[in-house]
């Protein structure tokens, strides 16, 4: 198929980009890396009358370290972000999942903003980015706000974006002293989505994990923090998590469902299995030191 | 709706191209249609088969998930580009002796891949072969002669890269 | 004396049969340089896009084409009714499958649509573009209708009929009974029940069907560029429908990316194509997208086969009984018909085994999906998937090893020639020496050790043994009996051109297989001439001799024969030239390597331009009574046996993550005895292409669909083929068993990989599992249904 017919316009600027969504609004759409919106208009999924290709934005396109926080411009590459050394000596998570993440002409052009503004269910990285506590910055014309990356993803591609507004940077807080991160995910094939995946990131000492954040994707129609296993991991010494007390948590924390490539049952045991996966990773991670 | 066509230029093989577009027009289709490179293959047009790979400003790229309009001032090499420069002809040959392709689809797609491959990893092992190339399907060979042709190629750069050193 | 000496010419130390040489097409390949179908650009080439129904079952009510017909760019808008007055329907049955039904079948629905994706609407507009935005201005009034979805229920009592003109849903049932079954289960020491499933799954050729059709009225020729795999079938199919003479019909095949049987039917968006240049009188093109591949490419390989197996303390095997079923969608695919993979299915169950008791049937049902047909190594992997399933189901139950049960009931290599209980007629094949091979190249009693030592650790490993057998080089058997415009022949035509280089046209087709180096290496040593000096000419119907085209794994067996044969026979043209201006006796004289020589010395006598040069250019230096005829062709067909069997045997080593269900192959091997092979390189990479397939259908690939008929899947993200970090590194072995039916011994090797790699999984991954008494049976082998299994889930 072809994609039905737009416009195309490629702003200079993040003001004039901030003109044409506030001008445009739900009858436009965001060109990031293009590797999801392309193919959508492609087999006409999606059509819209303006595309706004935000590439030529190099103010979204930085990767830059504050006091406690890297902040990735919108329109950062996965590539870039992989073969970051900021990334990987600060959120060492984002340079785990980003392998995973379909392959590497994909990950040539796509971007952090556009994967998370399209929140598909089973991508890496929205629910990285709630594991880390990243928040969002979203711009209008006239006016920017900031939101908890935790309190950004509505639903199933749906965010708490506007239709008058842009994504415009991640602010991603530094990796603090103890503090570990895990990443696993149960793909049926290597490129391509997972069917359930786990991002975590928590303090592990050699007795316990604490501040801990666990975030399933591929389960539930946006990344999950899966609020009662953490209580219950926290309630616990590390090496003895009770494993029935783990799964009646999962059980309740996750809402898988049915598809093609798995049943919910099936995404509910794979999250028990990961669940070990993580502990087993931070028993071990610990007791390297 | 009527949408406005765009006046487009930019290098494809080292050629200047100056081409009036509909936005809507992929890459893969400029590339094939206006521009009669019809070595670049389209067989999803979804970013998943990996037959429309093209190199741009030195990445490989999906043809078929961009935009004509989005390449305005970029170089774009395809396969044509890349077998008369001859700059991985040992690829092409090796693939070639190895019987590494069948129906020849895939391959443009797997070429661009390999060659990227191989600028960023002069020596990859047989499984980082496979998962560089993971996302080009090909429905033919099943795959053992890519991985050995591209494996054939980094050790016969490396031993030539090796004499330089002696 | 003439046979010792075309011995000698094949097989003699510098001859191409038997040497890996690379493909002189694929450079063109290699350079972007190929020329597929959508490549072609003919002037004023307009193209078609299809309206297929959204619903499974629908009845078209109106269809409202005002606002399409006024859109940009829009040449013609088409319904079923128009397209029928210029292509006439088809009904998918072949004489020989008797009391076989379909209903009759329009390029363009007509009243009905019976599965989602059928062609309802055809928008000609000057770019596909502009004809996918006219479709979405047309308006159709559907009346849903019930539909027929799972295959044992279209015969119910309540089922809806798709076509009521057939009073049922029944396609075609037939029934084997062989030996006394009965007797062997009555005194078997073991029964074995069980239900295999073989799922639904497609061919998804990377470069989807493609057609350009250009109709020129002044000379009423129609010429049509396509992907397809038989040229000389579409000529003739197109010609009929259209009601055009066959010599007026032109098709021309030029590079094809991938066909796998899936472009050896005749579809109806196709017809509608070739209809729509008819009316318009201008190059259309199809090229269908990937969406409407998965909707509309033949789907294959879904059934549900009861089997039950008899076995005896001591491991013979006395019985095997199946009852298989499958749903072929709504019509029968033409003109090939659906019923071909449950014919194989009834006719090949249980064939490599010595067991004499034999009880089946087959029931083909439609149904309101996609339809079935055929689709590389037709039926076999369902075959091999229950024959092996039911020997390992066996062995089990008596303990004893999988190779040792094998051994006990195949047919010995002693014993041929023989035939199957089913009545099969084989010629001579190989289990016994292609069992021994694999042993040893699996190391089989090390990975039982190694095994043995997993299990301790908690790691589940298993071995998967297949045999199987393989039907290569068809005969008439298949098709042409049953009245369908399909050759079994095929022919080659080889042309010495006056600078002493060769030219070969021949009817079977070239889809990166190797048709076209195989018949180069055959002309070569037949002829005494070296490979460079050979072109090769495939697709196009006014030019090759007739042939069938490419599918049966009958490219080399037959279409390498016929080169054989139009080599040897140029080659007595030329000496006889070469004797008269040499003064000397025919049979002295010999051609190697593009020279005339001394028979008994090698001397080289003279090269073969002279030849060209003079006859070409100074016949009048030659006697007035003898012209030099420098073409010769020849045409094959294998009369004594209806196919050629071929066997081998695969062997896999795998380990199941019992946690995930995700299975990693540890090693892959596989016997094949294709007799002669002719470039071993060549059929090494057919078998591990067609094992990666067999890969895809045992792990990955399923058209999955809900009750209302709708595929689920069809997009190329959710349809999962195998991609490289998904399949092993695969090692090949042969035993060559040649056919004494020709002269070359070649048989086909194309399918044989597909054809068992899912059963030897199936049995890999249940050798896994027997500890934790688990076991699958239905394919895919999903983690899904390999957790549930073993009771994870
Ligand atoms: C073969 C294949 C495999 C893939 N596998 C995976 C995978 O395993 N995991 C995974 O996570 N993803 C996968 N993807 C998707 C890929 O990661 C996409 O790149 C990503 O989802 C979107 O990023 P993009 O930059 O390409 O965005 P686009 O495609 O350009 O945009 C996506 C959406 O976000 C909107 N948008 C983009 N940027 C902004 C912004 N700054 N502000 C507001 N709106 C914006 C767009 O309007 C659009 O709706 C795969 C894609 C392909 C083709
Ligand atoms: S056509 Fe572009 S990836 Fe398949
Ligand atoms: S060679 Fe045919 S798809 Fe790769």
């Amino acid at each position: 198929m072809k994609p039905a017919p737009f416009d195309y316009v490629k702003p200079a600027s993040l003001e004039e980009a901030l003109e044409l969504r506030r001008r445009h609004g739900a009858e436009s759409a965001i060109l990031a890396g293009g590797q999801s919106l392309v193919p959508d208009f492609n087999q006409r999924l999606r059509s819209t009358e303006t595309v706004i290709d935000i590439n030529g934005l190099s103010a979204l396109s930085s990767i830059e370290e504050s006091q406690d926080m890297i902040s990735l411009g919108a329109i950062s590459r996965y590539r870039e972000i992989e073969t970051s050394a900021l990334v990987a000596e600060h959120a060492p998570l984002l340079k785990m999942a980003i392998p995973e993440i379909g392959s590497p002409a994909i990950r040539n052009r796509g971007t952090i903003g556009g994967s998370v503004s399209m929140a598909d269910p089973g991508a890496e990285l929205p629910a990285c980015l709630c594991a880390l506590g990243a928040n969002f910055e979203l711009a209008r014309a006239g006016s920017k706000r900031m939101i908890a990356a935790q309190n950004f993803f509505t639903g199933r591609y749906e965010t708490a974006l506007d239709n008058d507004e842009i994504l415009t940077r991640i602010d991603v807080p530094k990796n603090r002293v103890g503090f570990r991160s895990a990443f696993h995910e149960i793909a049926r094939r290597k490129t391509g989505y997972a069917m359930c995946g786990v991002a975590a990131h928590g303090k592990v000492t050699h007795q316990s994990v604490q501040n801990l954040k666990m975030v399933f994707f591929g389960t539930d129609d946006t990344p999950m923090l899966a609020v009662n296993t953490i209580s219950v991991i926290e309630g616990c010494a590390i090496n003895d998590v009770p494993p029935a007390e783990l799964d009646a948590a999962l059980s309740e924390d996750l809402h898988p469902s049915d598809d093609t490539h798995g049943s919910a049952k099936l995404r509910m045991h794979y999250a028990k299995v990961l669940t070990r996966r993580v502990l087993a990773q931070f028993v071990s991670a610990h007791g390297e030191e | 709706m009527t949408t406005e066509k765009r006046l487009i230029s930019l290098s494809v093989n080292g050629e200047l191209q100056a081409k009036i577009v509909e936005p809507r027009m992929s890459l893969a289709d400029f590339l094939r249609i206006e521009l009669e490179l019809t070595g670049t293959h389209v067989g999803c047009e979804s970013g998943v088969c990996g037959a429309c790979t093209v190199n741009i400003n030195g990445q490989t790229a999906r043809a078929c998930t961009i935009l004509a309009v989005q390449v305005e001032g970029d170089e774009v090499t395809t396969i044509e580009g890349a077998s008369e420069s001859g700059e991985f002809r040992d690829l092409q040959d090796a693939f070639h002796a190895r019987n590494a392709l069948q129906c020849g689809f895939c391959t443009p797609g797997m070429l661009m891949m390999s060659a990227e491959l191989l600028t960023q990893n002069s020596k990859p092992c047989r499984q980082e072969i496979r998962e560089y190339l993971s996302g080009n399907y090909c429905r033919c060979t099943g795959y053992e002669a890519i991985v050995d042709a591209v494996e054939t190629v980094a050790q016969t750069r490396n031993a030539r890269v090796g004499e330089q050193d002696d | 004396m003439t046979n010792a000496s075309n011995d000698n010419h094949l097989f003699r130390p510098n001859s191409y049969i038997g040497r890996t040489v690379p493909r002189p097409n694929a450079k063109r390949l290699l350079n972007g340089r190929g020329n597929y179908t959508d490549d072609t650009k003919l002037p004023r080439m307009v193209h078609v896009a299809f309206l297929r129904s959204p619903y499974a079952h629908a009845r078209i009510n109106k269809i409202d084409k005002n606002q399409a017909i006024k859109a940009p760019g829009v040449v013609a808008v088409v319904d079923g009714h128009d397209i029928a007055e210029v292509c006439a329907p088809w009904v998918g049955v072949l004489a020989h499958l008797e009391g076989m039904k379909s209903a009759e079948q329009h390029a363009l629905a007509i009243e009905k649509a019976s599965w989602e994706g059928e062609p309802v609407v055809a928008i000609v507009a000057s770019t596909r573009a502009l004809a996918e935005d006219a479709l979405e201005l047309i308006k159709v009034e559907w009346d849903i209708l019930p539909v027929v979805t799972d295959m044992e229920a279209a015969l119910g009592e309540d089922a809806e009929i798709i076509h009521e003109s057939l009073g049922d849903n029944l396609a075609w049932r037939r029934t084997m009974d062989a030996g006394d079954v009965g007797a062997s289960f009555d005194h078997a020491a073991h029964i074995i029940e069980e239900r295999y499933i073989s799922n639904r799954h497609t061919g998804v050729c990377p470069e989807s069907r493609s057609i350009v059709a250009d109709f020129n009225s002044a000379d009423d020729q129609m010429t049509i560029y396509q992907s397809t795999q038989a040229p000389h079938m579409m000529q003739s199919l197109f010609a009929k429908h259209i009601g055009l003479d066959t010599h007026k019909v032109r098709v021309i095949c030029n590079d094809v990316g991938g066909a796998y049987g899936i472009k050896v039917h005749a579809y109806p968006d196709e017809f509608a194509t070739v209809a729509l240049s008819y009316m318009l009188g201008r190059p259309v093109k199809f090229v269908a997208d990937r969406r409407e591949s998965f909707l509309s490419d033949i789907h294959a390989r879904d059934h549900r086969i009861d089997t039950r197996v008899a076995v005896t303390a001591n491991g013979e095997i006395t019985a095997f009984e199946i009852d298989d079923w499958t749903g072929v969608g709504p019509y029968s695919a033409y003109p090939r018909t659906s019923a071909m993979e449950a014919l194989q299915v009834l006719n090949f169950t249980g064939g490599q085994y010595r067991n004499r008791n034999y009880k089946g049937r087959a029931t083909v049902v439609y149904q309101n999906k996609t339809p079935m047909s055929q689709y590389r190594a037709v039926g076999h992997p369902i075959v091999t998937m229950i024959t092996e399933g039911m020997v390992d189901d066996a062995a089990r139950a008596i303990g004893m090893d999988p190779l040792e049960i094998r051994r006990r009931n195949l047919i010995a290599d002693d014993a041929y020639p023989t035939t199957s209980a089913s009545g099969l007629p084989f010629e001579k094949l190989s289990h016994q020496a292609s069992l021994d091979k694999l042993e040893k190249m699996i190391n089989y009693a090390e990975l039982r050790k190694d095994q043995a030592a997993a299990r301790e650790r908690g790691v589940y490993r298993g071995i998967g043994i297949a045999t199987f057998i393989e039907m290569t080089n068809p005969g008439v058997a298949s098709y042409g009996v049953g009245g369908a415009p399909i050759t079994a022949q095929d022919g080659a035509t080889v042309r010495l051109d006056a600078n002493g280089n060769t030219t070969v046209a021949i009817g079977v087709t070239e889809q990166g297989q190797g048709s076209e180096t195989i018949v180069a290496q055959c002309v070569a040593s037949a002829l005494g001439i070296t490979l460079d000096s050979i072109k090769v000419i495939t697709g196009d119907t006014d030019v090759t001799p007739y042939g069938g085209g490419t599918w049966g794994s009958r490219g080399a067996g037959i279409a390498g024969e016929a080169a054989v044969q139009a080599g040897k026979a140029l080659r007595e043209n030329i000496l006889e030239v070469a004797a008269i201006m040499l003064q000397t006796d025919a049979d002295s004289l010999d051609i190697c390597e593009n020279n005339v020589i001394n028979h008994r010395d090698g001397e080289v006598r003279m090269p073969l331009s002279e030849i060209g040069r003079i006859c070409y250019f100074r016949p009048d230096t030659l006697p007035p009574d003898f012209q030099a005829e420098l073409v010769a062709t020849r045409h094959y067909v294998p009369r004594q046996y209806p196919f050629a069997f071929t066997n081998g045997v695969q062997g896999c080593y795998i380990e199941v993550d019992i946690e995930t269900g995700l299975i990693a192959f540890k090693k892959y091997c596989v016997v094949e005895d294709c007799g002669r092979v002719i470039n071993p390189q060549l059929v090494d990479e057919q078998i591990r292409g067609g094992v990666v397939q067999g890969i895809g259908g045992a792990l990955f690939e399923e058209c999955r669909y809900n009750d209302r008929g709708e595929l689920l899947n069809g997009t190329m993200s959710n349809y999962l083929l195998p991609t490289m970090t998904d399949v092993p590194d695969i090692e090949v072995a042969h035993i060559e068993t040649p056919t004494s039916e020709s002269e070359l011994g070649a048989k086909g090797a194309g399918e044989a990989g597909t054809g068992a790699a899912a059963a030897a999984i199936m049995n890999a991954i249940n050798d896994a599992l027997s500890p934790l008494g688990g076991k699958v049976t239905q394919q895919p082998f999903t983690p899904e249904r390999i957790l549930s299994a073993i009771g994870k889930i």
